[in-house]
């Protein structure tokens, strides 16, 4: 991923779309590190449902997560045709367990609608925005904030 | 205009980064060594424009590196700065007997420093 | 380099100083010490003083300068070295290492506590002089103005120019002085003619390379005054004649030539700055015989002394960013993990161990093999100077309990991982002074019991089969155990009717919430006991255990591992997975009879080891892991020592022991309830290792310690 440099230019933001609990989402290409296919996880006691365990990157000990049951979405069916997106989020790497990753989408920023369900009590949503392609709409993931708890523990 | 070159031999590596700091950024280049003997054998290898030194150190004191300088063949009238504690004229006189251009009582500012050494090196006053 | 880098630097360097004014002290006491063993001691103290004075620390150059002049007069053969002379400059150098430390650790520190020292250092100084025959120093004159005042070109204004008469001596040649340069440094100061008279000047036969024939008068205009000129010329002090009057004044005086000038001859033109570069003929002996004869004797004065002083040698070292050893230590696990993986997939294929590429295998984990070992000695140091440190623990220790005490250190060239090093000061300070409180009897007592009069404690470091062995040991009177076990029962730590071996009484020591200190001594009694120091061991992957003979005295031994970045693991099948137990922590493993596992509740066992019950903890239920096995009699247990109290694990298998890579899963995820890190095995799948400590709040809240003695009724 790293050939295509991100094009900031003239508020052009790079995503990769992908589908995790039966729903479609994009996740900005910045974050994402890599793309691999599901392999076994060693389970983490006294974890979140959604932590399915970790797993050996290259001598790192990264968790896999769960992307639709942190989500809420109810649990992925674990088999070999997942793919796991691995993620920077701070200083952390971690994988999400996704059903699949589809495409690199360059979008201007523009086009991306507001998340009408945003709060106004101050609390932050992990949709930051809406993202109409084609016929569908794909919901923008912030993951800082979806993993804003993990952050805090783990620092 | 090149750099002027300027060897600093002290025994304390705090005081030899200090000098060596101070200098650079004055736009010296800097020499360290850390003993006398490895001052005057440093010193007999390059060319430098002015030579600073402490008096207390294992191997070879100021003085000896100030008489060796002094009383080598090579560039045997660098200026040579001394760089020490000690403060009382017994010394002083000492050094200045054998040689030495000047006296410095540590701790140093350091643009005292970098003035002497422009001074004695003919460096741009800038 | 940032000020903070440099104040590092400071520290460091403060370590080592004081590492070797440590030995240099040693030496001294040994009394086997030369000159340059108190030249070495005098320049430790010196360079702190020095660099101090650079960061601002007044404290710090006000201890030094009071304990450099006293090892001064020792160096100049002033004040002899006496038993009392001895133990001043000792205690001074453990009193400096504090003063480091404090101001290292809080930006300064207090003289205050110091106060007495530095008088007696002080008094003893004076002393000494008083002895000596007045000081020749003073009578010095005149007083050569060397020192440097910042050269400052903005000075108010004074009368409105100067005529300068300058004429430098030979000396000023010598001295590396050039006359140019003083032109240049007084330019700023306003206008400046410059007339060099020359007339001295003799015809080259007659020319004396070393002499100086030049003089100049310069007239200087400009709003300036007579202090920024003198400061210019500070460096020439007497080195030259100097004779600065003011403008005005001029004309009242002999317009002439000064009498310095006028009496030196006949005139010659060019103004030749530099006698150096006077062009060089027959005349005079040359400059390369005068180097010929000068440089073997600049070697003569240095060899000698470079022979003489080898027993100081100046360790040539690298520093290092630790994160770059750490990312190599790293590597290096990788790379182990790596043959183990290429091993096991290679075996899988079925190729046996004669073939020629497993024999291959064999050289590359030899390789990697030396690779770790290497690497992991970057991070290995001696333990000298924790031991050396450790010295001035027992001597305050012996000062504050006001028992004579000897301490002997051995082996302070035994390396070990820097972090470990480090983490391991505060249980050994504990432990000597546990040792010289507790362990060693008063000078009474040990009259009495027939010992020599002063007690000795010994710390020593040892390698021992890929581990650190440290010893800390005195010859007191040994562990009192009926007092041990008396104490033990009045605070609950074992039932009253308990009957326990004596090695069992000794490791109540370590149980939490234990001490044996009748009255709360200044010395110990610091609300931290052994257990904390057990706690400490552990955490470091390390043991510790205690061996005691009534009258002769008390030995613990702390065994470590070489580094922390692997651990000696006992690899365990728990339900489909395979975790690791630290081999620290283990005791034993168990396969029990059916009869000595205890159902007590539901899902709750205790096993019955040699009379005492040990609560079972299953590891597969309690982190909710399916097992194949269910029946407590299939299972095998490993009895761990879980921070002063044992626990049972019951677990499916037990499959091996080796050492283990450590990956922490703080970083990426966070911490786990009852795990400590993670490690990669073969398969170069996850293992988790387990945190036996945690273990035991895990399982049953409710336990204590309390009940883990239980003996059977």
């Amino acid at each position: 991923m790293s050939e295509e440099e991100t094009q900031d230019r003239g508020n052009t933001i790079e995503f990769v779309s992908l589908s995790a609990g039966g729903q479609g989402f994009c996740v900005e290409i910045t974050s994402i590190r890599e793309i691999r296919r599901w392999s076994q996880v060693t389970a983490l006691p006294f974890s979140e449902d959604s932590v399915l365990g970790v797993m050996n990157l290259r001598g790192a000990v990264i968790p896999i997560i769960d992307l639709a049951s942190r989500l809420g979405l109810g649990t992925t069916e674990i088999g070999s045709r997942n793919i796991v997106v691995v993620v920077a989020i701070g200083k952390r790497i971690m994988g999400l367990l996704v059903d699949s990753v589809s495409e690199i989408l360059s979008v201007e920023s523009e086009t991306i609608r507001p998340n009408p369900t945003l709060r106004r009590d101050g609390g932050t949503s992990h949709v930051t925005g809406l993202l109409p392609v084609d016929d569908i709409m794909l919901r923008v993931l912030d993951l800082d904030a979806l993993f804003a708890n993990e952050a805090e523990e783990a620092a | 205009m090149t750099s002027k070159t300027v060897l600093a031999i002290d025994d304390s590596r705090t005081i030899r980064s200090l000098v060596s700091q101070t200098l650079v950024d004055a736009g010296f280049d800097v020499t360290t060594a850390v003993d006398g003997e490895d001052g005057v054998s440093t010193f007999q290898g390059t060319r430098f424009d002015a030579v600073i030194t402490d008096i207390n150190m294992p191997k070879l004191d100021g003085f000896g590196v100030i008489a060796a300088i002094r009383g080598g063949a090579a560039n045997r009238k660098v200026p040579i700065l001394v760089l020490t504690t000690e403060n009382s004229p017994e010394f002083k006189d000492k050094a200045r007997d054998l040689g030495a251009t000047g006296w410095i009582v540590k701790p140093f500012e350091d643009r005292q420093l970098v003035d002497i050494l422009k001074l004695v090196t003919g460096a741009d006053n800038a | 380099m940032s000020n903070d880098t440099l104040r590092e630097t400071f520290f460091a360097e403060c370590e080592e100083l004081i590492e070797s004014l440590t030995e240099g002290l040693d030496i001294v006491a040994s009394g086997d010490w030369d000159k340059e063993t108190i030249n070495a001691i005098f320049r430790a103290v010196h360079s702190i003083k020095g660099a101090a004075g650079a960061f601002g620390y007044n404290d710090l150059v006000t201890f030094t300068h009071a304990y450099e002049t006293v090892l001064d007069l020792i160096r100049s053969d002033k004040l002899e070295i006496s038993a009392e002379i001895l133990r001043l400059i000792t205690r001074s150098s453990d009193a400096l290492a504090e003063l480091v430390d404090t101001t290292r650790q809080e930006g300064s520190a207090s003289l205050e506590p110091l106060a007495d020292l530095i008088a007696e250092l002080e008094s003893v100084a004076s002393a000494a002089k008083a002895e000596s025959p007045p000081e020749p120093e003073f009578t010095f004159a005149p007083l050569a103005v060397m020192q440097i005042d910042p050269i400052e070109l903005d000075k108010p204004a004074g009368p409105s120019g100067f005529t300068i008469r300058f004429k430098p001596h030979a000396s000023f040649y010598l001295n590396g002085h050039e006359p140019r340069r003083y032109f240049t440094a007084l330019e700023p100061l306003g206008e400046l003619e410059i007339d060099c008279d020359a007339t001295a000047v003799p015809t080259l036969d007659a020319f004396d390379f070393d002499a100086a024939y030049l003089s100049w008068t310069l007239t200087l205009t400009g709003e300036t005054d007579e202090d920024s000129i003198r400061t210019v010329f500070s460096f020439a002090m007497g080195l030259c004649d100097l004779d600065i009057t003011p403008l005005e004044a001029e004309d009242d005086s002999d317009a002439g030539i000064p009498d310095f000038i006028a009496s030196t001859g006949i005139g010659l033109g060019e103004p030749e700055v530099e006698p150096v570069v006077l062009p060089v003929t027959a005349a005079k002996p040359e400059p390369a015989p005068v180097a010929a004869k000068a440089e073997p004797e600049a070697e003569k004065t240095n060899a000698p002394k470079a022979a003489k002083s080898s027993g100081n040698p100046v360790a040539t070292t690298l520093r290092v960013d630790p994160d770059r050893v750490d990312r190599l230590i790293n590597s290096v696990g990788e790379l182990i993990i790596n043959h183990a993986v290429i091993s096991q997939k290679l075996e899988s294929c079925g190729l046996g161990n004669d073939s020629e590429i497993m024999a291959a295998l064999d050289d590359y984990r030899y390789l990697a093999r030396e690779i770790q070992e290497g690497v992991m000695s970057i991070r290995a140091q001696p333990v000298k100077a924790l031991f050396q440190r450790m010295g001035r623990v027992v001597r305050e220790a012996g000062e504050a309990t006001k028992k004579p005490v000897n301490f002997i250190s051995e082996g302070e060239g035994t390396e070990i991982d820097k972090t470990i090093l480090e983490r391991l000061a505060d249980p050994l300070t504990h432990m000597l002074r546990n040792s010289v409180d507790h362990g060693l009897e008063s000078a009474e007592k040990r009259i009495a019991a027939g010992k020599p009069e002063v007690g000795i404690v010994r710390l020593s470091a040892a390698h021992r089969s890929g581990h650190v062995v440290i010893e800390v040991s005195d010859d007191g009177a040994g562990l009192n155990r009926e007092r041990i076990l008396a104490k033990a029962m009045e605070k609950g730590l074992v039932p009253p009717d308990a009957k326990l071996s004596e090695a069992e009484i000794d490791n109540l020591l370590f149980a939490p919430g234990f001490s044996t200190a009748e009255s709360i001594t200044n010395l110990s009694g610091r609300g931290v006991g052994m257990d904390v120091v057990k706690t400490t061991i552990t955490s470091l992957g390390g043991k510790v255990g205690i061996t005691s003979v009534p009258g002769k005295g008390s030995t613990f031994t702390i065994s470590l591992p070489l580094t922390l970045a692997v651990l000696d693991g006992m690899i365990i099948g728990v339900g489909e997975e395979t975790m690791v137990l630290p081999l620290s922590s283990v005791v034993e493993t168990v396969r029990p009879s059916r009869r000595d596992i205890h159902e007590i509740g539901p899902g709750e066992c205790v096993l019955s080891v040699r009379g005492s019950y040990v609560p079972v903890v299953d590891l597969a239920h309690l982190f909710g892991m399916r097992t194949a096995k269910t029946r407590p009699a299939d299972r095998s247990y490993v009895l761990l020592d879980a921070g002063g109290s044992n626990i049972a694990v019951a677990v499916d298998a037990i499959q091996d022991q080796r050492q283990v890579v450590i990956k922490s899963l703080e970083g990426n995820y966070g911490t786990v309830t009852g795990i400590a890190a993670a490690t990669i095995l073969g398969d170069g799948k996850i293992a988790l290792i387990i945190d036996s400590e945690a273990l035991v709040g895990l399982v049953s809240p409710r336990r204590n310690t309390r009940a883990l003695i239980e003996l059977e009724a």
